[in-house]
């Protein structure tokens, strides 16, 4: 199962942000990370969470629009470099990095880093190659 | 209860009078010249102002020799039917008058217009040809979601409804929901009314958890505002219907004036009854046909109020290539906006219809915005807010920065205003339950 991301369109108004996630709260569906990128008008609020099929319903009843992206999420070793290893790799295979954040998963010891490429395939490939050890998508939405 | 569904005749191209949708052009033309002939006699005698503006012209209702000599009379506007408010423009005693409607009165004082018995069953017919044309037979049911009233988009479609045989359900506007509980225990098999709340019937029904599947509608007839063929299909889409579009307007009759056939390629104007001109709004002159300007029309058969050269202030252009349907009238195009609709933006003369038609050619908008005039200092601005629907949102920040991008070099390439293009929630944008509002105008001046 691949990792799943869920994209969400917001304006920047006040509560919007409470909207969307007391829509999910309802529906019993979990956030294992967000991230928020934002212009002076709008914004997207990107989501890692337990459940994506329901948490979509749950967006769209709501009225939002959301959509769901693959993503690649990558266990990083916590101590200085650990991150910059894992760049470096992507770096010299020339694949591109849109947006990366991380959390910390339920072991506390490793963190998780998900990243968005243009080319989520070759970016797996690469990052196999270089014994990066990538989380299935149910290691990451079941957490 | 079980869902009705009913066995209908298949769609196909019906006429309601083929001896006039199909009347042989010469034959019509002369038609047409006697009805016209007639008509200026009527209103000389009858109107004063038609009297007075006749003789300040120099024309006796006797140089009406041929249908180009329309040319010479003067032209009839709003703002006469303002002046003469209620009953001034009326050519026969009230006693005479069996029904009385006014316009919505959206843009100023409310105009009045009367109707003799025989206008009404010209009416009623004039609609049930738009109906049958567009579907409709008498084993349809027909939801009428137009309000009723002084309006004449109610009672006209109700009228021929009727006349068709249809059984017709005078629903009105508003309770949107309920309107779609009707249609679905009803067994609606046409739906009535303007097309943008046609479109917030089928979200209302979306929203409900209730599926096109569960109703039994087959075809929608929309009108009384502008619509687009981006809107036309995804009313379709969402309502499994087919759609035409019908035109007319309160002044002249109401609903009936012209409608589209199954070929939907332009609206069939009822030109026994109407004799149709295209001008330049700003000179007045008769343009060739093909060109887009502004439709001014004139009553041919009205008893009530008959109108000489009318200005509907509606822009749209003429078409009198063969249809297949086999009707003779020509065909005017969906109306492309208003001449008084025209926006004056730092100088420059911007028509909503053109910012529409930039939205919808940049695939993947729904046609929901709004444009926000306002000024900055001295300097005016506009601003395009489109919402982002679930349909073109793909997740991806670069996607909405240059559909924001596109948008503003369109408009600024279409009507030479750069715009501020803001991208907002689905069902941010206030919905009508009647006529859409596409423009707010914040500046003062």
């Amino acid at each position: 199962m691949k990792v799943s991301q869920i994209t969400v369109f917001l304006e920047n108004k006040k509560g919007r942000l409470a909207d969307v996630t007391e829509a999910l709260a309802r529906r019993g569906v979990n956030i294992r990370a967000a991230s928020i990128a934002d212009t002076i008008d709008y914004g997207l609020l990107r989501l890692i969470v337990s459940d994506p099929v329901q948490a979509r319903q749950a967006l769209a009843e709501a009225g939002f629009s959301a959509s769901e992206t693959e993503v690649l999420a990558v266990e990083v070793e916590d101590r200085p470099g650990g991150l910059a290893s894992i760049i470096r790799c992507l770096a010299d295979a020339g694949i591109n990095i849109e947006y990366l954040y991380a959390f910390v998963g339920k072991s506390g010891e490793k963190a998780i880093v998900v990243l968005r490429s243009e080319d989520t395939d070759r970016a797996r490939e690469v990052l196999q190659k270089n014994n990066v050890t990538l989380l299935t998508g149910e290691e990451v939405h079941r957490l | 209860m079980a869902t009705l569904k009913r066995r209908l005749p298949l769609l196909k191209h019906r006429l309601w009078d083929p001896k006039a949708e199909t009347m042989p052009r010469p034959e019509l033309e002369r038609l047409q010249l006697e009805r016209l002939q007639a008509t200026v006699r009527r209103v000389y005698e009858r109107v004063p102002l038609y009297r007075d503006r006749l003789d300040s012209a120099g024309v006796r209702p006797g140089d009406i020799r041929t249908l180009e000599d329309v040319q010479r009379l003067p032209f009839t506007c709003k703002d006469d039917l303002r002046a003469a408010y209620p009953y001034g423009l009326f050519a026969v005693p009230l006693k005479d008058i069996i029904r009385i409607h006014a316009s919505s009165g959206t843009t100023g004082l409310s105009t009045v217009v009367g109707y003799t018995r025989r206008d009404l069953r010209n009416w009623s017919d004039l609609v049930a040809r738009l109906l049958t044309a567009g579907g409709v037979t008498r084993h349809d049911v027909v939801h009428i979601s137009f309000g009723y009233g002084l309006f004449t988009g109610g009672f006209g479609l109700h009228q021929g409804a009727e006349r068709v045989g249809a059984s017709v359900i005078p629903v009105s506007s508003g309770n949107t929901e309920r309107q779609v509980r009707l249609m679905k225990d009803f067994g609606a098999t046409a739906l009535v009314g303007t097309p943008s709340y046609a479109l917030h019937i089928a979200e209302t029904m979306y929203d409900m958890g209730v599926s096109p599947d569960e109703l039994s509608l087959r075809v929608g007839l929309f009108g009384a505002e502008p619509s687009s063929e981006t809107l036309r299909k995804e009313i379709e889409a969402k309502l499994q219907i087919l759609a035409t579009d019908n035109y007319g307007l309160s002044e002249v009759m109401g609903p009936g004036v012209s409608g589209e056939c199954l070929n939907r390629n332009g609206l069939h104007i009822n030109e026994d009854h109407f004799l149709a001109e295209i001008i330049n709004p700003e000179t007045g002159e008769v343009l060739p046909e093909g060109y887009t300007g502004e439709l001014v029309l004139t009553t041919l058969s009205k008893e009530g109020i008959p109108l000489l050269r009318y200005r509907t202030r509606d822009l749209t252009r003429l078409d009198s290539s063969p249809c297949p349907c086999g009707r003779t009238f020509r065909r005017m195009a969906r109306v492309q906006g208003r001449t008084d609709d025209m926006m004056i933006i730092r100088g420059v003369n911007v028509f909503p219809s053109q910012i529409e038609n930039v939205l919808l050619e940049i695939e993947g908008v729904e046609p929901h915005y709004e444009l926000v005039l306002d000024r900055e200092g001295a300097l005016d601005t506009l601003e395009i807010r489109v919402e982002v629907t679930p349909e073109i949102f793909e997740g991806r920040m670069a996607g909405l920065v240059e559909l924001e991008k596109k948008i503003r070099h369109r408009v600024q390439s279409e009507c030479g205003i750069t715009p501020r293009v803001s991208l907002v929630e689905p069902k941010s944008i206030q919905r009508s339950q009647g006529k859409a509002k596409r423009v707010t105008d914040r500046r003062v001046f």
